[in-house]
Parts: C-alpha cells; sequence; structure tokens
C-alpha cells in the first residue's frame, strides 16, 4: 500500500529531514510510526498525502508513484486518502455532520447518499446523534473523533494519523486507538504517528522507528 | 449526465445562498462594501442617462435647420410675398415663412429690449425676410439650397446657422468620449475594491482553505464561494448604483421640466431604460466575479496545507 524506496527530504531552509528512508506497509497492515519529535514522522506523513514532495527516492502510494501525480490531480489524489490531525482541524463555524460530510460534498455524492455515509462514519466513532452540534461544544476526545469519522467517511482504503491521541488522556488515546483497530479488522490500511510509545506498547502491529531521519531497528521491546 | 447536472446546480445554488449567508453575517462591513460599489457604478450610469438625456435634445434641434433670407431693403412687400409663394412651391422645402419688415420691427421691439432706440429712427431698418425649413436635413444640401436662394436678384444674404449644431454634436461627441473613459476607470475600481474585499475574506478563511485542501478539495471547488460572493457584491452594488440614478433623476425631474417650459419646450428627463438597467445589473455582477476571480487567482495558491 505504501512504499518508500530511498527517500530523502531536505527542506528549503536546507534542513535534511529524512535521509534514505526505506520501507513497506502492505495493504490491510497497521503500523505505528514512533521516534523522538523532530525525527521526521511528520515529514513522512506529509510526503504520502502530497503536502511535500521528496527531495530524492521514490515514494508509492497505492502503486501509484507520487512523484507522477500533477499538481492539479493532487486534490483527486487525495479523496483516496483519509487523513488525521494532532489539533484535528475541524472547521468550527461548521457542525458536526458538515464537517464529515465536507470530502463527500467534494466528491460530488449525492445528498441522500451523503447522509446515510455520516451518519455511519459517527456511528462508528460512536458520535450518533451529534450531528447538529458544533464541534467547540464537544470535548477533545469527542473531537478527535469527529476528526476521524471524517477521514473515514469516504472509505478510503488508507488512513493516516499524525500523533491523533496527542492531546488526550491516556484513557481516551486508548478508545481512539480501539477505533483504528476496528477499521484496520475490515481492511483499511492504517499508519499512526505517536511518540507515545508506552501506548502502543500492548498492540502487536508492526512499527517503524525513526531516528534522525533514518528508519533504525526496533528493538526496545 | 442529468444526475451530474441536477449535482452541479445543487452545488452552484449551495455556493451562492452560501455567499449571501456571508454577506448577511457582517451587515455593516457588507453594507459598506456594496455603498462603495454602488456609488462606482452610479457615477458612470448617472452619466449616461445625462448623455442620453443631451443626445434626444440636439437630436430634436438636428432635425430642424431653419435658415432666414434677407431681402434687399427696395423689395416691396407684394413682392416679397410673391416670392414666398415660389420658394415654397420648391420641392427641396418643406415650408417658407413670410416675415414682412414691420412684424419683424415689433418682433424685434418687444423682444431686443431697445424699443426706445428704435423709435430715434426716421424709418424701419429691417427688410422683409423669409424663414426657410429645407426638405432635406443633410448638410450639403441645406447649403446647396441656402446657395440657390442666395443667388436670387432679391436677396440681400442668406443667414445659415448650422454651425452652433455641429458644435454641440461635436461637445457631446467629446463628453462620451470622457464618459467612457470614466466609466473604465471606475470599472476597474469596482474590480479592484472587490477583490480587496475577497483577498481579505480569503486572509480570514485561511484555516478552511486548507483543511479543504487536505481532503481533496480541487481549487475550483475552493474558489467556487469567493466567486459566489465576489457576484453578490457586484450585484448587490448595482442594484443600490441603478437605485441611485432613479433617485437622482426624480429629484431633478422636475426642476428640468420647469426650465423647458421656460424655453417652451415640453422636454422631460428619460430614466434608465428596463435593458439599460439590465446592463448595469449584468455589469455590476461581471465586474464582481472578475474581481473576486482576480484575488482568487492570486491569493488562494499562496495557501498550502503545511
Amino acid at each position: 500500500m505504501i512504499r518508500f524506496e530511498n527517500v530523502y527530504k531536505r527542506y528549503p531552509n536546507g534542513r535534511a529531514a529524512l535521509a534514505s528512508v526505506s520501507f513497506r506497509l502492505e495493504r490491510g497492515e497497521m503500523a505505528f510510526l514512533t521516534g523522538p519529535s523532530g525525527s521526521g514522522k511528520s515529514t513522512l506523513l506529509k510526503l504520502i498525502a502530497l503536502i511535500e514532495r521528496p527531495s530524492r527516492g521514490t515514494v508509492l502510494v497505492g502503486n501509484q508513484n507520487t512523484s507522477r501525480v500533477q499538481h492539479r490531480r493532487v486534490p483527486h489524489f487525495r479523496r483516496r486518502l483519509g487523513v488525521v490531525f494532532q489539533d484535528n482541524k475541524l472547521l468550527s463555524d461548521r457542525t458536526v455532520f458538515d464537517n464529515v460530510a465536507l470530502p463527500l460534498v467534494i466528491a460530488a455524492l449525492r445528498r441522500r447518499e451523503i447522509g446515510r455515509r455520516v451518519r455511519a462514519a459517527l456511528d462508528q466513532v460512536g458520535l450518533l446523534g451529534y450531528e447538529k452540534h458544533s464541534p467547540v461544544a464537544l470535548s477533545s476526545g469527542e473531537q478527535q473523533r469527529v476528526g476521524i469519522a471524517r477521514a473515514i467517511a469516504s472509505r478510503p482504503e488508507l488512513v493516516i494519523a499524525d500523533e491523533p491521541t496527542g492531546n488526550l488522556d491516556p484513557e481516551l488515546s486508548k478508545e481512539i486507538l480501539g477505533l483504528f483497530e476496528r477499521f484496520n479488522e475490515v481492511g483499511v490500511t492504517i499508519l499512526i504517528a505517536t511518540h507515545d510509545v508506552g501506548l502502543i506498547e500492548e498492540h502487536q502491529h508492526k512499527r517503524l522507528r525513526l531516528d534522525g531521519g533514518k528508519v533504525v531497528p526496533e528493538h526496545l521491546e | 449526465m442529468i444526475r451530474r447536472l441536477k449535482h452541479y446546480v445543487a452545488l452552484h445554488a449551495q455556493n451562492l445562498f452560501g455567499a449571501l449567508g456571508r454577506v448577511a453575517r457582517q451587515p455593516i462591513g457588507s453594507l459598506m462594501t456594496i455603498i462603495v460599489i454602488a456609488i462606482a457604478l452610479a457615477l458612470p450610469a448617472g452619466l449616461r442617462v445625462l448623455l442620453n438625456n443631451a443626445q434626444i435634445l440636439s437630436g430634436s434641434w438636428d432635425g430642424a435647420i431653419d435658415f432666414t433670407v434677407y431681402l434687399n431693403l427696395d423689395v416691396d412687400a407684394a413682392r416679397a410675398e410673391q416670392l414666398t409663394r415660389d420658394v415654397q412651391a420648391r420641392e427641396d422645402i418643406t415650408q417658407a415663412v413670410f416675415i414682412s419688415r414691420s412684424d419683424a420691427l415689433a418682433e424685434f421691439r418687444e423682444y431686443s429690449g431697445f424699443g426706445e432706440a428704435l423709435d430715434a429712427l426716421d424709418e424701419n431698418p429691417l427688410p422683409h425676410a423669409l424663414v426657410v425649413r429645407p426638405a432635406s436635413g443633410d448638410k450639403a444640401d441645406v447649403e446647396a439650397l441656402a446657395g440657390a436662394l442666395e443667388l436670387m436678384p432679391e436677396t440681400n444674404f442668406v443667414q445659415l446657422d448650422t454651425a452652433w449644431v455641429e458644435r454641440l454634436s461635436r461637445m457631446l461627441t467629446l463628453a462620451k468620449r470622457v464618459v467612457d473613459i470614466a466609466t473604465i476607470l471606475l470599472a476597474l475600481a469596482v474590480v479592484l475594491i472587490i477583490g480587496n474585499t475577497i483577498r481579505l475574506e480569503i486572509n480570514n478563511r485561511r484555516e478552511e482553505i486548507q483543511v479543504v485542501k487536505l481532503v481533496g478539495g480541487s481549487d475550483g471547488f475552493i474558489r467556487r464561494p469567493f466567486l459566489y460572493l465576489g457576484f453578490c457584491y457586484g450585484l448587490a452594488g448595482s442594484v443600490v448604483a441603478a437605485l441611485t440614478v432613479a433617485l437622482g433623476l426624480s429629484l431633478v425631474a422636475s426642476p428640468t421640466r420647469a426650465l423647458a417650459q421656460v424655453y417652451g419646450s415640453d422636454f422631460s428627463l428619460a430614466g434608465l431604460t428596463g435593458p439599460q438597467i439590465l446592463l448595469l445589473l449584468g455589469s455590476g455582477a461581471l465586474l464582481g466575479w472578475m474581481g473576486a476571480g482576480v484575488a482568487a487567482a492570486r491569493h488562494l495558491k499562496a495557501i498550502e496545507p503545511s
């Protein structure tokens, strides 16, 4: 589903974020991307979402070489991807329903279909009945669940998450991870970046540890 | 196909109502923008209406290029009347009116204010005259006719006064050119005003634009609400402009009628016609759309998710 081959990323200011990163994530896999802050986790996710482009090397997402995606095709590329952010990036002037519906409206689905899918997504994150609420009226855990509902509403095959539990206490974090595992069980490929090693200790998923812009062998546990 | 069309219409309707909602949510700010746009549109529209009226007025003079044939002082009244009938018989003449020297004197005494000076004279200094209305309004025809009448032995001279008509028409052409230039400049101003308003709006919604780009919104999808916002501002501005022009015209209508009456004319001001109102509204909406398009093209590209 995701393949990195000798990927280098150097920002215009000269900072090298990734150096020769190679890894694969198979379809249907779930993996954690770990490492201290500044190790390049966010950069790696940005390369997958085409927010950044690699300086060298190849990034394949769903067998598509991202460097061949033209600028004007980037929106279409992103529609096949669900993205969850640490700060959830919800629009505070719209209802929960409109937030979750946004990718579906963009994808030009029929109104009835949008309603159906939004409710299905909210049901999966346990927020059915919150459609009319404003995101600011929700707790941070609930806001993050709305963000996840938005990421899965268009039924992507791949979901990437950048520190999705960064702002949550351990109890809520576990809940959120449980949600991702449920999606993974129905076949969604999932890559979660987190610095919270304690949280993922009990999970048996693949781990990619980044340090200093390189993938280092995992031998802590 | 029909499904796509329905979706397309729904999407645009949604954008239009969204834009109206945005205008309504900041009533004071929106109103100020709309009034500035309205002033910029009302100026050229009002000038154009005035110009139209001037053209209607000058048009009513254009057709009537009467001229006067003054006869020699030694031509007596009987001969002059005979001459009037002869001239009247010509095909290139609509009408010839005989003004006897005594009528002319009476008229002069009444209107010139030199009555007492005339009393000092022993005899009437004015000749008999014919006021001729040519059949053709064409300048060359009129001049040919005047030349022919000048050659009659009884003619002293012909006073052909088409020059002022021509001057007026030249002045109107000049005024029209000036109004054209003002129209272009003010249209540009409307584009800039709306462009600036939309630029601010884009900045205010920076975060939203980033999110929409992140979940796969195309440039067109992101641009559309701003284009509709510009459209609404332009249209609202032109509606206020049309009302302003109508109000201004109604305020000067009755003084104008009074002035025209003094000159013995039944002229009254022409207002904006239906097609002109449509043109005004259409150009307002189009300029708004363009202004928003310019702002969107310049500023939306710079906002990328990070």
